[in-house]
């Protein structure tokens, strides 16, 4: 009984630490404005759509791996499927929450641009570090 | 038998626990956060310890056993304090530096009497499920004082991002393995992979989260936390 307890508490609290985590990782994103070239490339316009994020994501894939923020994708991209799931459950009964869940989609969507944008950023250096061995 | 998953979280615990400790010292750290960089180390040379033990007596004799479960609940408590270290640091400008030694003396006391009456439960037959009622216990009291102390830096208006980042990644790590030692005490004698990879992997989780922490997030960095507050629109 006693065990059951502290799994089920533990469980939800695994969930709600997690979501704040990952709030506070998009939260460092929030604030950075996305490069022209991240919107040519993706094809956005001047805002993030939440269904944006699958795409980023396959591109972010194509950049060469960046070690420092392979952590961060992934604990978003697990947090963007939680979010989908939510979404598709609440729509028809709860719309509030529907809505915030897109809003928060919308937030990952815009974390993905970032790294992509940080990604084509540390390809260039490195084509231009490689260039620069050949000479 | 021990399998690639478990070789891998192992070896991947190892160079995570080093990472965090030398990412402390490289960003200057470690005059604020000392509790993490000394537990991270312990946790470092206690890992090495089990896998020289592993090596000498084998992954199933008693001596591996043993010193398994012993030095992982020790290094509980020893956590115990990192937590109370972090409460020092986010109550830092409201003088409740003797409140929160009282609770530390106090939650010591309390998980000294816990652990002893475990202990006097099990005396006679010290087998895995006293290991794992020990363990579900200690982890859920972290779980516990993680969950008050993110809701003191909610109420507080936190906005170190490091702080915040740091204080997370742990409840994250409590709450995982908690569960697991629960799932585990509510299914006893079933050998499920989850069982022995959960602890592992949350250790993992925890060394590489604290590494990104302090590599990636400068000590003046500061994030909005009322903006993380998840509220129904």
């Amino acid at each position: 009984m006693i065990a059951a307890l502290i799994y089920v508490v533990s469980f939800v609290v695994l969930v709600q630490f997690f979501v704040y985590y990952c709030r506070s990782v998009l939260a460092s994103s929030r604030k950075v404005e996305l490069s022209a070239r991240v919107r040519e490339a993706a094809g956005v316009g001047d805002s993030v759509a939440a269904d944006d994020f699958q795409r980023f994501l396959q591109l972010v894939r194509l950049c060469p791996e960046n070690s420092a923020d392979r952590a961060g994708i992934r604990a978003v991209g697990t947090y963007y499927s939680l979010l989908h799931v939510l979404a598709r459950l609440s729509r028809a009964m709860l719309p509030s929450v529907a809505a915030w869940a897109e809003k928060e989609q919308q937030g990952c969507s815009h974390f993905a641009a970032v790294a992509l944008d940080r990604r084509i950023s540390f390809s260039r250096d490195l084509f231009v570090q490689q260039a620069s061995s050949r000479l | 038998m021990l399998g690639p998953v478990d070789y891998a979280l192992w070896i991947a615990g190892f160079v995570f626990e080093a990472a965090a400790v030398l990412s402390i010292f490289y960003r200057k750290a470690f005059g604020r956060y000392y509790s993490v960089c000394l537990y991270m180390a312990c946790k470092f040379f206690v890992q090495g310890a089990q896998y020289i033990c592993f090596l000498k007596f084998g992954f199933r004799s008693a001596q591996y056993f043993y010193l398994y479960y012993y030095s992982d609940s020790l290094l509980t408590i020893l956590l115990f304090f990192v937590v109370m270290h972090l409460y020092l640091l986010v109550f830092a400008e409201m003088d409740t530096d003797r409140h929160i030694r009282a609770g530390a003396v106090l939650l010591l006391f309390l998980t000294a009497a816990f652990s002893y009456l475990v202990v006097r439960r099990y005396r006679t037959h010290l087998t895995e499920h006293f290991v794992v009622e020990l363990g579900q216990g200690l982890y859920f009291v972290g779980t516990v004082l993680t969950y008050i102390l993110w809701g003191a830096m909610i109420t507080l208006r936190e906005r170190r991002a490091r702080l915040v980042q740091v204080v997370l990644a742990l409840g994250i790590y409590y709450s995982a393995t908690a569960g697991a030692y629960a799932l585990q005490d509510l299914f006893p004698g079933r050998q499920m992979p989850v069982f022995a990879w959960a602890p592992p992997a949350a250790n993992v989780w925890l060394s590489l989260a604290w590494t990104l922490a302090f590599l990636r997030i400068r000590e003046e960095a500061s994030v909005m936390v009322p903006t993380l507050a998840v509220k129904a629109q």
